[in-house]
């Protein structure tokens, strides 16, 4: 494995899908300062909350961001808004920088990067209500849809599937479900060519979460929308996105089309991700067996990242040279154009049981040994 | 007790129905949400202590609003020096000679003992000015409170830390002593102390010195909730739509302070009414003739007063507590109204 042939990495080629990109980012790094000591607080550190990754979105392209709770994901989609300043790196949309645009000068382009977040009971304003959230955008973007305003709020009320009379109400009168929709139709509100959905459907019920998600699918089909679609649930992002990127403690470590990083993965931690979503299967109808991968711990703390491989803490695989070199994100032989992967040591391209299993944890091996005597 | 920060408005949600599809069904009736000042609106009406000492406050502040015409209608003025007009009202001593201070049909409360002004009209004008002045320590106090508290919050780093540390430091300041203290000082600042001091620069003054002390807990309570709120996802989705900062503490954050600022506002005007009632009290406030609710208690407590006519003290003083106490409550009602939670 390790005599792979090592390609660089190709950039914007793009041969499985054809579009020009519309956002591209090249080293976005984000690091919060950590302050402390006395008498005078100075910085003593930097949570690297996300460190050096590059992706790029094409138009009409749903692109998926997966990983851990604290990777980096969210950070990446504020730091694509602009809800926050980069540390270093670029943001390009269309090929112009917007990395360090002041709010002025972003203004043309704010109503084409729009948002939905994670929260519905946080994301809208309780003191207004549903008519004026929405047509907020265009109020301050100073757009009027030919019919007045309230014309369109009606429209993409219905657009989202809520009753356009509904748009006098306030927000606490909706379930969770409703609100996010309502989210969506502010986002939808400018006519935006990008939404960077930040962990949409997390925070409501399963049911609902279907629903939301054929909305958003339907909206960037027929509306020819690009997603970034940031999610930890790996099953909705293979519903919706047709390019998939894997972070990992501010890094991304694995990215690639739908079916190279779902069935072919590389990378043992998207391995490791993979083998962790629970299986569903129907009594009587045997699904092919999967591998099966425990890790142990938790993630390392991003203020002091391992060296090399940011992984090499919880690898199985790992060996001396992770920790001394970090893995270039490159195509390996035997994957398909695009899929790019951060690994000096990868797993071969399948996702079946393997002979034996990999049970890091020691507590969970030690349970299994005891069922396995008895 | 005072932890009135709720910024979520309701807490009874309203639900509809669950899929509220495009119904083809044509509504006649427009629905019309029910905002969160309106269900505050309602919880409110249900809260029988609240109206009721809702209609005192209001009661208090018809008749000092209307204090020139009910005296008019009565006949008399708070101004008028009854020991010289009506000598035969009084004893040598300029004692009311009739009972209680002189109550009777003509004269209501009663004859004041000394320069013999009507108590009824004093009462009546002294109320009048009290709660103006409070009334406007209050409104420039609010206005001060909001403009630091939610520029603190919203602003945050340098802004913060160099308010936060000016309102420590006035909360170090010990508020009575300061206020008797700085009075003549501010006073002076208008008026050379040889020439006779004019009303208003004396009302002035108690304005500015109870505002200097007085906005920095609304302040506080301001940028709390307003550092609550700049982490809130409304406010992140109008800074991605592109809203400057103004539009964003003028539309997104401010209709979510109201909450905590009407029910602060409610807890500290009777403190105000109390403080200045203190300083007249004191000597340092508005003086004579010039009525004042607080100056009557130091007219009661004097010698000559406090000996021939014990009745003169419960007119200021039963007033000032049926009000007082009234104010309290409401402002216990408004608070509950907003936040149903935390009531009992």
């Amino acid at each position: 494995m390790t005599k792979d042939l090592l390609l660089p990495a190709p950039r914007d080629e793009g041969a499985d899908a054809g579009g020009e990109p519309l956002l591209e980012v090249s080293g976005l790094t984000k690091h919060f300062p950590v302050k402390g000591g006395f008498p005078i607080r100075r910085t003593i550190g930097a949570v690297q909350a996300v460190d050096g990754i590059d992706l790029s979105v094409r138009v009409g392209e749903s692109f998926g961001l997966v990983g851990e709770s604290g990777c980096g994901k969210s950070t990446t989609g504020r730091l694509i808004t602009r809800l926050m300043e980069p540390t270093a790196g670029t943001i390009s949309y269309r090929g112009k920088d917007i990395s360090r645009a002041s709010r002025r000068e972003l203004a043309p382009i704010r109503s084409e990067i729009q948002m939905i977040f994670q929260d519905p009971y946080s994301s809208l304003n309780p003191r207004q209500t549903v008519g004026k959230i929405i047509s907020g955008p265009m109020e301050i973007n100073g757009i009027e849809p030919p019919g007045g305003r309230e014309k369109r709020v009606r429209e993409l009320l219905e657009i989202v599937g809520l009753n356009p009379e509904h748009f006098n109400r306030f927000p606490h009168e909706f379930s969770g479900g409703q609100r996010q929709r309502i989210g969506v139709a502010r986002a939808l509100a400018l006519e935006p060519k990008l939404i960077v959905a930040d962990e949409p459907v997390s925070a409501l019920d399963v049911s609902i979460q279907a629903q939301v998600v054929n909305l958003l699918q339907k909206v960037q089909r027929e509306l020819g929308i690009a997603f970034l679609f940031i999610a930890h649930d790996l099953a909705i992002v293979r519903h919706f996105s047709q390019r998939v990127a894997v972070m990992y403690l501010g890094k991304i470590i694995e990215v690639g089309d739908r079916d190279s990083i779902y069935t072919r993965p590389r990378h043992p931690y998207t391995h490791a991700l993979l083998s962790a979503v629970p299986e569903v299967s129907v009594a009587g109808e045997q699904a092919p067996a999967r591998e099966r991968i425990r890790l142990a711990g938790d993630v390392p703390s991003p203020i002091d990242p391992p060296s090399g491989c940011r992984f090499r803490t919880r690898c199985w695989k790992a060996q001396d040279k992770c920790a001394t070199e970090e893995p270039p994100l490159v195509q390996l032989s035997g994957n398909r154009a695009g899929h790019l992967t951060a690994c000096h040591f990868p797993e071969e391209p399948t996702t079946e049981a393997r002979e034996e299993d990999i049970i890091l944890d020691p507590a969970l091996a030690a349970l299994e040994e005891d069922t396995s005597k008895d | 007790m005072t932890s009135p920060i709720d910024i979520e408005g309701g807490g009874t949600s309203v639900v509809v129905d669950g899929e509220a599809g495009p119904s083809a069904k044509a509504e006649t009736v427009q629905l019309e949400g029910r905002s969160p000042g309106r269900l505050m609106w309602m919880r409110f009406k249900r809260d029988r202590t609240g109206v009721i000492s809702a209609c005192v406050v209001i009661f208090f502040f018809a008749i000092g609003l209307l204090a020139p015409l009910i005296s008019k209608l009565y006949g008399k003025d708070p101004y008028t020096v009854y020991a010289d007009e009506r000598p035969e009202l009084f004893d040598s001593a300029g004692v009311p000679v009739q009972p209680n201070g002189g109550i009777s049909g003509e004269f209501w409360f009663g004859l004041e003992p000394g320069n013999g002004y009507d108590v009824f009209t004093k009462l009546l004008f002294g109320i009048r000015t009290s709660l103006m002045i409070s009334l406007a320590v209050t409104v420039t106090v609010v206005l001060t409170g909001i403009l630091l508290g939610v520029a603190a919050g919203y602003l945050g780093g340098r802004t913060d830390f160099a308010i936060g540390r000016v309102i420590d430091f006035l909360l170090a300041f010990p508020a009575q002593l300061f206020f008797i203290a700085s009075m003549p000082v501010v006073v002076s600042l208008f008026v050379s102390p040889r020439d006779e001091t004019p009303t208003y620069v004396r009302v002035l003054a108690l304005i500015i010195v109870q505002w200097f002390l007085g906005w920095m807990s609304l302040a506080r309570i301001l940028r709390g909730t307003s550092l609550a709120l700049r982490e809130r996802e409304f406010i992140e989705a109008a800074r991605v739509s592109g809203a400057s900062s103004w539009r964003i503490i003028r539309k997104e954050i401010l209709p979510n302070v109201v909450t905590p600022l009407l029910v602060q506002a409610t807890y500290l005007l009777p403190s105000f009414v109390t403080a200045e009632a203190g300083l007249s009290f004191l000597g340092v406030g508005i003086v004579e003739p010039t009525p004042d609710w607080g100056q009557m208690f130091s007219k009661a407590s004097t010698e000559l007063v406090m000996q021939n006519d014990i009745t003169y003290m419960f007119f200021p003083g039963i007033s000032m507590i049926i009000f007082i106490v009234a104010f309290n409550l409401l402002g216990d009602s408004v608070r509950d109204a907003f936040d149903p939670k935390t009531a009992r």
